[in-house]
């Protein structure tokens, strides 16, 4: 049975870069479906990495901050507005090599789910673990994605972070509200995060930091007791008690889906043309995170997404021209 | 809002209602800062309302009821236990799609 529809835009993701493009899309009349992702206790979720987070304090008009998923909330609110359609559903397979392109949800049909004359991809970016054995059994038993979610439970505890970005700080500092100890292990000696950010790190009397380290271990039984360490530079090993947990080493593109149709990088990112969210297939374009391994800000996943749903209408338009 | 179908248990009134629940019941751990957790307040409701007679669903606040969090190790939100016979028989950490927690959930649901 075919239940495949066509559609002239079909936006893959809806965190900030989706949902913009959304919001543009469906204000030029280009009736856009926003893939939207499906429910997951990672960034990989309707809504994108800022529903994992708390205060956003540096996204333009909100002079007081705003809480992630509120934001993210406005961003949809505003697409479906202007009547962009949201599905909750993952995509799973595409096919850019003819027109209409094809994109798949769920499971393997051989008909698309839908068709479309252009294709918009925001997967965004999710957290890297350090892929060490048993890492999928003790998440949610000491080991955390999810500092929101999860900081609550390690009231008067001692814990970790791993990491030395700006979302590492920022994990570091909110979780200092409920443990008594965050010490945050980072594989330099110094840091990537931004000096504001750092700043309120070194000024926050209970974040600690262990430098050279990286984490080689995870110790305890049915739940995270632990951690065992290496120094990087002369390779001394040793065992630390850790309550918690917390992952914050970096992000990787979500673009495994489109391997070998896409260009990318060496480390996974797509490639666009210069000030275009282009790619080499024409009329797929792509913006936010998964084509930025720059900036990797809300506002400018926003940005791009602007830009991503102006190129592909004027692309549009000249086809029909 | 609150569901009909779906109890608010608290630290006292949960044992009652584990131990006398004539069909097994799924406790979703959650809190109103869990992002995940709002997500799939939805897929439960539906959840609840399309196996109704089959499975309880029924929500503790891990804010208000800190004690039962910590009897049942919840170290992580959404936390979901199945309990059959008043005993836990299956733990889901994390938040995910309908399809998924259903596939979880195949034993003691049917269609
Ligand atoms: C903890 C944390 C705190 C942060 N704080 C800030 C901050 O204060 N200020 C700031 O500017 N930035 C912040 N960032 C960065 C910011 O969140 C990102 O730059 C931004 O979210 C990128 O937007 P995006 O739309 O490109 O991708 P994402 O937000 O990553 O969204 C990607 C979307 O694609 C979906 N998706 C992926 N694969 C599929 C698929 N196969 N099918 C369907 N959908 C799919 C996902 O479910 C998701 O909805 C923070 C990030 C984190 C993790």
């Amino acid at each position: 049975m075919s239940n495949t529809t066509h559609h002239t835009v079909v936006i893959i993701g809806s965190g900030p870069a989706g949902l913009t493009a959304a919001i543009y899309a469906a204000r030029a009349n280009l009736n856009p479906v926003v893939v939207e992702g499906e429910p997951s206790s990672t960034s990989d979720q309707p809504g994108g990495q800022l529903m994992l987070t708390t205060d956003v304090e540096n996204y333009p008009g909100f002079p007081d901050g705003v809480m992630g998923p509120d934001l993210m909330h406005k961003f949809r609110e505003q697409a479906q507005r202007f009547g962009a359609q949201m599905v909750t559903d993952k995509v799973t397979k595409v096919d850019f090599s003819k027109r209409p392109f094809g994109v798949w949800t769920g499971e393997a049909t051989p008909e698309p789910t839908y068709t479309a004359e252009s294709v918009i991809v925001s997967t965004g970016a999710q957290s890297i673990m350090l892929g060490l054995e048993r890492e999928a059994e003790l998440v949610g038993h000491g080991l955390s994605t999810c500092a929101t979610c999860d900081g609550f439970f390690f009231r008067d505890q001692e814990i970790a972070v791993v990491g030395g970005g700006d979302s590492a700080m920022e994990e570091a500092t909110f979780l200092t509200k409920f443990a008594s100890k965050v010490t945050i292990i980072h594989r330099r000696d110094q840091l990537r995060a931004s000096k504001i950010m750092q700043d309120r790190a070194f000024a926050n009397e209970k974040i600690e930091f262990l430098w050279n380290h990286v984490v080689v271990d995870y110790l305890g039984n049915d739940k995270l007791e632990g951690v065992k360490v290496r120094h990087t530079q002369n390779s001394h090993e040793s065992e630390l008690a850790f309550a918690g947990l917390f992952m914050a080493i970096g992000h990787k593109p979500n673009t495994d889906l489109f391997a070998g149709q896409l260009d990318m990088k060496d480390s996974g990112y797509l490639i666009t043309k210069p000030d275009s969210t282009s790619t080499n297939v024409e009329g797929v374009f792509a913006c936010g995170d998964v084509q930025d391994d720059v900036y990797r800000q809300a506002v400018t996943a926003a940005g791009s997404g602007c830009m991503a749903a102006i190129e592909a209408e004027r692309w549009l338009e000249a086809q029909h021209s | 809002m609150a569901h009909p179908l779906i109890d608010e248990l608290t630290d006292s009134s949960f044992d009652e209602l584990i131990s006398t629940a004539e069909v097994p019941v799924l406790v979703d751990f959650w809190a109103e800062w869990c992002g995940p957790c709002k997500a799939i307040a939805p897929i439960l409701e539906e959840i609840a309302d399309e196996h109704n007679g089959q499975l309880k669903i029924a929500k503790v606040d891990v804010d208000s009821n800190q004690k039962l969090a910590l009897r049942h190790q919840v170290m992580s939100i959404p936390t979901l236990i199945l309990f059959q016979g008043g005993e836990a028989t299956k733990r889901l950490v994390g938040a995910k799609s309908k399809r998924d927690l259903l596939a979880d959930l195949a034993e003691v649901i049917s269609n």
